[in-house]
């Protein structure tokens, strides 16, 4: 813990701060649509079309090109890396679609998930080697933020020390490369939502390994000021059976964050984890909802909590792109009205609101 | 860092949590009239009084009887042992007389520094054996809160990261055990204004601390919601140019935001050899720093409250009231300066703008 280093010059923390207060503008969150091709693939199974290039273009495009009114309620998509270089039918690459709707682009740097020899089956993320010089890359190329996701599961014996030390010291190390090329880092340890655990030991655990990621990026000398959050919401485990009312949901949540996130984090958008769309939108309301000071914008950075209807609805047809943009546009409303705590229960239908897109744990 | 342990039951977190909010409720700090004999020594020492225990108790006397309108400001008071013990001349033990007034006590737990082997003339405080022992019984003689003071101090080399980690680890043992024992712990890292540092370094040495101290009372498990943090403002070094209050109130509060949990109930300054008029000015100042502080920001002072009392007193039995309003003014100033209201020099003091700076002050 020396206490000799720099923070970023002037320049740079004013325009890291820029691009964090953009993003979790009131009412505004992120459309994370930044699933590798393999997770394409098992979403495009669901509603039976293959998984190419060009269909993974067409459903990107589909989504980028939404009327701009989307921008009301989405200040930043994320990409894959694959998407950044695509463009629409008529030549427009996505970002610059995106850009003219003031919606800015973010980049998922991380690689992949690789063990951590001798723990209980747990993870680490790669994607460090030469990390500055892709960032400085996606800088150039119009992104500005990035996304790196970490992954920790609950059992009897994890998350261990090892695998909280490990992830917490990558996403810090991974925040600092970013800000050192411009980029503001989303950082995201992910607490999976498979497990029996109740509500309490999955409170504790984030508790534990936000206290574990914030020291972490002290020690990495990070600009607090110019990074955002994801983080999973506390709730009981997949196969716990047990169930919540969304207020429990929102104070178990909020006091893990009070206890363990600095105040000078620009702000907190959940993962919409294995959460429906409505469910995810539910207890986004109830997080804003809950009594107690929170000096973060609470919002949300949702994948399938944002798309599930979006792709029932469209199923790979041509004719059906519009009704699937009608589908987005509700949705994201709908979450920006939650991510200020005005969202009335079942108030926004969607075709598949209430479907869980279960993910397998490990995927990327 | 285990995912499985115990938080305070329900009745122990409602207990620690209400204490800890009436000691920082708007308007409302600490006086820290912890001063062991020695350091007492040296403050009657300045006003020509011999350091003996009556003479210790007399002066304890002369604050803790002021009027009771010293609670307005004044939410709690940190006792020494000797203090807890003693009584006003009418036989009236102190800690009654504080708490027929309304104010918490609290005791100083801690029990002085010893040097960090290795280290370059570091330290960290001893005081943990048999803590639990020692807090339960406090408890039961009326306290509900106590003080442990590390101390860090910034050189070329300094602070290491062994100083780092040892106070840190410390101030989280001490905090968890008094939570045991039903005391909300106020965990006071200070890093001392010796030295000819710049503002930035101060801020950086201090949100460093702050970060390591965090993370260990996370990984003691200790119930943020009934803790107060009395950190030090921070200043450039006593041999170093001097900022605005503005410029070390923006440093203050960066420094905490970057590193203490919204869940921490509030903050209590410590002076740290400020005058009385500069620890006022800086602590309103602080209150208007338009940046969004989720824990109360208030006073923890010992010097910066006691500073103009001892002058007027002066040891004479004659001067006793002239020496209590000394304290309700500089209560006074203090509790509006918590509220960010304060108007630089509206109050005066015998001492006011006496420098308090002891060279290297670890007691």
């Amino acid at each position: 813990m020396t206490t000799h280093f720099y923070y970023p010059n002037k320049e740079l923390q004013e325009e890291l701060i820029c691009i964090s207060k953009a993003l979790v503008a009131p009412g505004k969150g992120i459309l994370a649509a930044d699933e590798s091709s393999a997770v394409m693939g098992k979403r495009f199974q669901l509603i039976g079309v293959e998984n190419t290039e060009e269909n993974r273009r067409l459903y990107r495009q589909m989504l980028f090109t939404t009327d701009p009114k989307i921008a009301e309620n989405i200040s930043g998509v994320i990409f894959y890396h694959e998407t950044l270089h695509q463009r629409t039918d008529d030549g427009l690459p996505f970002v610059e679609a995106l850009r003219k709707k003031g919606i800015l682009t973010g980049i998922k740097v991380d690689k992949h998930f690789s063990p951590l020899f001798g723990s209980e089956d747990e993870f680490t993320t790669q994607g460090l080697d030469d990390l500055a010089n892709r960032c400085a890359q996606y800088k150039k190329e119009g992104c500005s933020f990035a996304k790196w996701r970490c992954i920790l599961k609950i059992t009897k014996n994890t998350p261990s020390p090892q695998a909280i030390l490990e992830n917490a010291n990558v996403m810090a190390r991974y925040a600092a490369i970013c800000q050192s090329q411009r980029l503001v880092p989303i950082i995201s340890p992910e607490v999976l939502a498979t497990g029996d655990h109740d509500l309490d030991r999955c409170q504790k655990v984030n508790e534990i390994l936000l206290a574990g990621v914030y020291k972490a990026l002290s020690d990495h000398h990070v600009f607090l000021e110019g990074t955002l959050l994801q983080p999973s919401m506390v709730m009981p485990g997949l196969q716990s059976n047990k169930n919540h009312p969304p207020a429990d949901i929102g104070v178990a949540t909020v006091l893990a964050i009070r206890r363990s996130v600095p105040p000078a984090v620009m702000g907190v958008l959940f993962c919409g984890g294995a959460q429906s769309e409505e469910e995810a939108t539910v207890h986004l309301n109830a997080i804003n909802n809950v009594p107690l000071c929170k000096p973060w914008a609470m919002t949300f950075a949702f994948d399938r909590a944002l798309q599930t209807s979006i792709l029932r609805t469209w199923g790979g047809k041509k004719e059906q792109i519009s009704h699937a943009q009608n589908e987005l546009i509700k949705r994201c409303r709908a979450n920006g009205l939650a991510s200020i705590g005005k969202y009335v229960i079942g108030s926004v239908e969607s075709s598949a609101a209430t479907e869980r897109l279960i993910q397998e744990a490990v995927e990327f | 860092m285990t995912t499985y342990f115990n938080y305070p039951s329900k009745e122990l977190q409602d207990e620690l949590r209400e204490i800890a909010q009436k000691i920082v409720a708007p308007g409302k700090g600490i006086l820290a009239a912890d001063e062991s004999g020695p350091t007492m020594g040296k403050r009657l020492q300045d006003i020509g009084v011999e350091n003996t225990e009556d003479n210790r108790r007399a002066y304890r006397q002369l604050l803790f009887s002021t009027d009771p309108k010293l609670a307005e400001n004044i939410s709690g008071v940190i006792l020494f042992h000797e203090t807890l013990y003693q009584k006003a001349d009418d036989g009236t033990p102190f800690a009654e007389i504080l708490k027929k007034k309304g104010i918490i006590l609290g005791i100083k737990v801690d029990k002085g520094v010893v040097p960090l082997f290795g280290s370059e003339d570091e330290v960290t405080t001893q005081g943990l054996d048999d803590l639990a022992a020692r807090c339960a019984q406090y408890k039961k003689d009326g306290c509900d809160f106590a003080k442990w003071r590390c101390v860090l101090k910034i050189g070329k080399n300094t602070p290491s990261y062994q100083s780092i980690l040892e106070n840190a680890n410390v101030l989280a043992r001490y905090a968890s055990i008094c939570q045991s024992q039903r005391i909300v712990p106020i965990v006071e890292p200070e890093v001392l204004p010796d030295g000819d540092h710049d503002l930035d370094r101060a801020q950086k040495v201090t949100e460093t601390v702050l970060a390591a101290v965090y993370k260990a009372l996370s990984d003691h498990h200790v119930y943020l919601e009934g803790t107060l943090l009395k950190p030090n403002m921070v200043t450039a070094g006593q041999s170093a140019k001097k900022n605005t209050p503005e410029e070390i109130a923006l440093a203050t509060v960066q420094a905490l935001r970057r590193t203490v949990p919204a869940a921490v109930t509030g903050v209590t300054f410590l002076s740290g050899g400020q005058s009385e008029e500069e620890a006022t000015v800086n602590l309103s100042a602080i209150n208007n720093v338009p940046l969004i502080r989720p824990w109360a920001l208030t006073f923890s002072y010992g010097r910066a409250l006691q500073a103009s009392v001892l002058r007027a007193w002066a040891g004479k039995k004659e001067n006793i009231a002239a020496g209590q309003n000394e304290l309700l003014k500089r209560a006074k100033a203090n509790g509006e300066a918590a509220c960010g209201n304060y108007t630089a020099g509206s109050v005066k003091g015998f001492a006011g703008k006496d420098t308090l700076h002891v060279d290297d002050h670890r007691y």
